[in-house]
């Protein structure tokens, strides 16, 4: 990770969001060890990382709703642990979970998260109004949140977090458990909420897609520490091999691996299941010739082969391994099944 | 304070939102009020008295015309014919009947000899009320057919006047203050306790603690809402319990006030004591295991079902400090006595300090983050 891609790729404009050497500590578990990054303003930063990293914890802190053990945040220019006050009037967050209430409409829950931020009243009106138009939901404004889709309600969450007119949005897993076309409506309404309102953003997600197209840089968690940081382009630059080659060939021999690693550019081969393998390399177009002709030689078929450019995924697996991980991380509070209807 | 308020119009709006949560506080009360009201404050009729006359006397007819006029009068029992000592008692042993008179032999000739006349009176007490209740009527019987036909020119006996400070009271009347109280314990054990504990595991505290309001708005808007859902109950179960139970005292507008002032007092005090165990606790199933354990530890010790001056020392000592004694105490004061702001004035203090007290050492205990 060079300096440049920690501080932002537009080092000139202040930092909306400043982490120094943040640490969690639950009694002897540290959960988050000693992470630093900052965004700027205006960027949308994306946090990466498998289940029990430490993602939401970092964003827990940073949104006041966990103390920092160790190390400091600055939120739009206020420090978090001595000025948490002036922090939760700058930032909206939207959590992981729907806590919009299900009983009251659209309007009544952002009429009360308006009071909550102490709004006064023809801001109010003004806000609402705005906020409605922006997710698209002015004709729901009389429904009640619980006769809408797990899409729409996720849309009532954005709006109740910009209802303030934040400066900051932290949403955590924006886009989890919803389906692919209110996914892509999700990313839209992110997209032009930034362009304008000229929000910085700070989003966890488990969609490499997700963060491939909404995030200017991307940071890697894994056990608790910042393992890359960059845009979506450099982490891609930063694996060995530009291009993945997928091959299949006809039958399963133990020598295929070992073939595959001594042609060309290759840079590494994962065998994922029996004659299937994924090729990282330098040049996919020169790899997929020398294949084509090696099959040729042996006598053996293909029966696929696909060249592809690097993707984040490809970039997740190479910083965060493999592995399943436990996603208990600390004694989990217990939590309430969702209701009929109701996004887990 | 703008945000306390927006908590209180979410809970409030949630309230009305959800009629299923405030029919269902109220149900259990009156459903107690009606059921219990009617099946225990009720007297015996119609129960079964088994006569074997080896007699047939003079004397012997005289205690049948005392038996049929209380068969026709009071109509505690009525009479049944049977000829064998013996199976009138196997049948009280096995139900059929409910007691057994037996007139024995010379039972008239004894009355006129002076020769120590007696009767036979078979019970079940292993039905302490029933049996309690025939005996009475039996020692009355007893006692007229004893007294002398011309009564002494001067009474030499002591005669105890009793004299009745209120109307007649009967059963639902008695169990009304209870029910009001339990109303209120429901209302803030399902407003206060159940839903505070669910909206922190869907999150939904999550999403208050994120903006800028303080802890101490946070803890009175949840507790002064929890406080109007109790008080809501209150009245409404006041009311309906009055007009089912017979209580004009409800239209008086004097003792309205004064019921008002222990209905908000005994809703202060309930909360306060629900949030100060809640504060802490993140498992929804918490509350509703606790919800039957905190019924019967403080209702039963309150002297709503059971005087307290019956009660064990240790038990005596639990009522001291449990809320619902006071509220009781209060509610009967009023509702039945009509005893003004003098009889309720410490019950008011105790339920006020209470309350305030609970509510100041839970602040504390309220977490602000996570």
């Amino acid at each position: 990770m060079n300096a440049d891609s920690a501080n932002g790729p537009r080092g000139d404009l202040p930092a909306a969001i400043e982490v120094k050497n943040i640490v969690k500590r639950y009694g002897t578990f540290e959960a988050v060890k000693g992470v630093s990054f900052s965004v700027q303003d205006g960027e949308i930063f994306g946090l990466l990382g498998p289940n029990g990293a430490g993602k939401s914890t970092l964003i827990r802190m940073m949104t006041t709703l966990v103390p920092i053990t160790e190390g400091q945040a600055i939120i739009a220019g206020h420090n978090v642990s001595k000025e948490p006050d002036e922090v939760r009037g700058m930032i909206g967050v939207i959590p992981q979970a729907l806590t919009s209430d299900p009983d009251l409409t659209v309007e009544e829950n952002l009429n009360i998260y308006a009071k909550l931020y102490g709004v006064g009243k023809a801001e109010r009106i003004r806000n609402i109004a705005d906020v409605l138009e922006a997710v698209d939901l002015v004709k729901w404004r009389g429904a009640q949140v619980k006769t809408l889709s797990g899409g729409m309600r996720r849309r009532v969450e954005i709006a109740r977090g910009l209802v303030h007119n934040p400066k900051i949005f932290f949403l955590d897993e924006p886009t989890t458990g919803l389906d692919p076309v209110s996914r892509i409506a999700v990313w839209e309404m992110l997209d032009n909420l930034r362009k304008t309102r000229h929000l910085t953003m700070l989003l966890t997600t488990h969609y490499m897609e997700e963060a491939d197209k909404l995030c200017d840089r991307i940071a890697i968690v894994d056990h608790g520490t910042l393992v890359a940081l960059g845009t979506p382009v450099e982490l891609k630059r930063g694996v060995p091999g530009a291009n993945v080659v997928e091959v299949h060939f006809d039958r399963e021999t133990p020598e295929w691996k070992g073939r595959l690693e001594g042609l060309d550019g290759v840079t590494s081969v994962q065998a994922e299941s029996a004659g299937f393998y994924r090729v990282l390399t330098s040049s996919g177009s020169k790899t997929t010739m020398q294949l084509v002709e090696l099959a040729a030689s042996l006598g053996e078929t293909l029966t696929s082969l696909s060249v592809q450019n690097t993707t984040l995924d490809d970039v997740f697996v190479h910083y965060t391994g493999r592995q399943l991980r436990d996603e208990q991380v600390k004694p989990e509070k217990f939590k309430m099944p969702p209701r009929p209807g109701e996004q887990s | 304070m703008n945000r306390m308020f927006a908590i209180i119009e979410r809970e409030m709006r949630k309230f009305f939102r959800s009629p299923t949560l405030m029919i269902m506080s109220l149900m259990m009360p009156i459903l107690q009020l009606l059921i219990m009201g009617n099946a225990f404050g009720g007297k015996i009729v119609g129960a079964r008295v088994a006569v074997v006359d080896y007699d047939h006397g003079p004397e012997a007819v005289k205690i049948r015309e005392g038996f049929d006029a209380i068969a026709v009068n009071i109509k505690t029992f009525k009479t049944v014919e049977y000829t064998d000592e013996n199976l009138a008692r196997e049948d009280v042993r096995t139900g059929r009947i409910d007691g057994a008179v037996i007139i024995p032999v010379q039972y008239s000739r004894r009355v006129y000899a002076q020769e120590e006349p007696r009767l036979g009176f078979v019970v079940d007490n292993s039905d302490l009320f029933t049996s309690g209740t025939l005996e009475s009527e039996m020692q009355a019987l007893v006692t007229a057919l004893t007294s002398p036909i011309i009564q002494p020119r001067l009474a030499n006996t002591i005669a105890l006047e009793i004299v009745e400070l209120y109307p007649y009271v009967n059963y639902m009347k008695f169990l009304l203050p209870a029910c009001v109280a339990l109303a209120m314990y429901i209302s803030v054990m399902i407003g206060g306790g159940m839903l505070y504990i669910d909206d922190k595991a869907r999150g939904v505290h999550e999403g208050y603690l994120v903006t800028p309001i303080t802890r101490l708005e946070l803890v009175f808007g949840m507790n002064i809402a929890g406080a109007i859902k109790a008080v809501l109950s209150g009245i409404c179960l006041t009311v309906i319990g009055s007009l089912m139970a017979g209580l004009g005292v409800i239209f008086n507008p004097w003792a309205d006030l004064e019921i008002l002032c222990l209905i908000v007092a005994t809703s202060i005090a309930f909360n306060g004591m629900m949030f100060l165990m809640m504060v802490r606790v993140d498992d929804p199933l918490v509350p509703r295991a606790m919800f039957g354990v905190l019924n019967l530890l403080l209702f039963y010790p309150s002297g709503a079902m059971y005087p307290i001056t019956a009660f064990p020392a240790w038990l005596r000592a639990l009522s001291i400090v449990d809320p619902f004694t006071y509220c009781v105490h209060g509610f009967k004061s009023v509702l039945l006595k009509d005893g003004g702001f003098v009889a309720i004035r410490f019950d008011l203090l105790f339920l006020f300090v209470f309350g305030i007290g609970t509510l100041l050492c839970a602040t504390p205990l309220f977490k602000r983050t996570l």
